[in-house]
């Protein structure tokens, strides 16, 4: 397995990370299909996730929970926006309150996600993550703190001293 | 270096103030000129298709959302962009980047330790 390429737009908001793995589309797909793999990569090792409701048609609803050190359960849910199977999943992502409802105060990231087969075999996959906002990133990323993403903010300096010409 | 950003992010009117400065194109080319080098808000003018005060009027959306500073020499405003912010946005995403990596690396790892349907006993 190996992550190709990372695209980020700064002006659109958008970051789309593109993936290629050595296994047919249908065991991809799986991954997302189906909770039980779903939960086994969702959440990092710190926050496991389980989805308790899991519905991949449109409109359908998936909710789910993390569990912290510390026994704290952030919340969130998926509203399906598209599903073509195993092609193609588009998902409206958002946080939840504590009785797995969408909280309306936070907002709420589309994530789109295109599986191909290109002829050399395999899977290559696209995550496309989208933002409504600025302020809306940057919401999602102090919630996402709790969830355990501080790893991730450790290397922020080291990004921004070598990210000097944008975009 | 100790960036806002690390120890608490940007109060969320300045990113509003942001996100309304970036979502015009001449701004964005304003910022993306004055970023090359230092631009009299006269030289900038001569550049769009609109008066000196439209573009003073960029300009100063621009310095309000910290995107460029502005100062004075004699006569002239010469205004400079300023990187600082426009990393922000690419921090931002730099942060996303990394939970993502990490979900696409345990997508791998179970995804390769996966017994395929059929398979399994």
């Amino acid at each position: 397995m190996t992550v190709t390429t990372v695209h980020k737009d700064p002006e659109a908001l958008t970051m789309t990370i593109t993936a290629e793995f050595d296994a047919p589309i249908e065991r991809v797909w799986q991954m997302w299909e189906d909770p039980r793999r779903l939960e086994r990569w969702w959440g990092p090792p710190t926050y496991p996730a389980t989805f308790v409701d899991h519905d991949l048609t449109v409109g359908g609803s998936v909710r789910y929970f993390m569990t912290g050190p510390e026994d704290d359960t952030p919340r969130g849910w998926w509203r399906v926006l598209a599903v073509e199977a195993p092609h193609r999943l588009e998902f409206e992502n958002g946080f939840a309150d504590d009785a797995g409802d969408p909280d309306p105060s936070m907002p709420v990231m589309i994530i789109g996600v295109t599986l191909h087969a290109p002829a050399g075999g395999g899977t290559r996959m696209a995550v496309e993550t989208r933002f409504p906002s600025l302020e809306a990133m940057q919401q999602l990323i102090s919630a996402g703190m709790d969830e355990g993403m501080s790893s991730a903010i450790a290397q922020i300096d080291d990004l921004l001293r070598s990210e000097v010409t944008q975009p | 270096m100790y960036n806002h950003m690390v120890v608490g992010l940007a109060p969320p009117e300045r990113a509003d103030r942001l996100f309304h400065a970036l979502a015009d194109a001449t701004r964005r080319d304003i910022v993306m000129r004055t970023m090359r080098g230092e631009h009299s808000v006269s030289a900038l003018a001569r550049l769009y298709p609109m008066s000196f005060a439209a573009v003073q009027k960029h300009v100063a959306v621009l310095e309000s959302a910290e995107l460029v500073t502005k100062r004075r020499r004699g006569r002239e405003q010469l205004v400079r962009g300023n990187v600082g912010t426009v990393q922000d946005a690419c921090a931002l995403l730099e942060q996303f980047e990394a939970v993502w990596r990490d979900r696409i690396d345990r997508f791998g790892e179970v995804l390769a330790g996966d017994q395929p349907e059929g398979a399994q006993t």
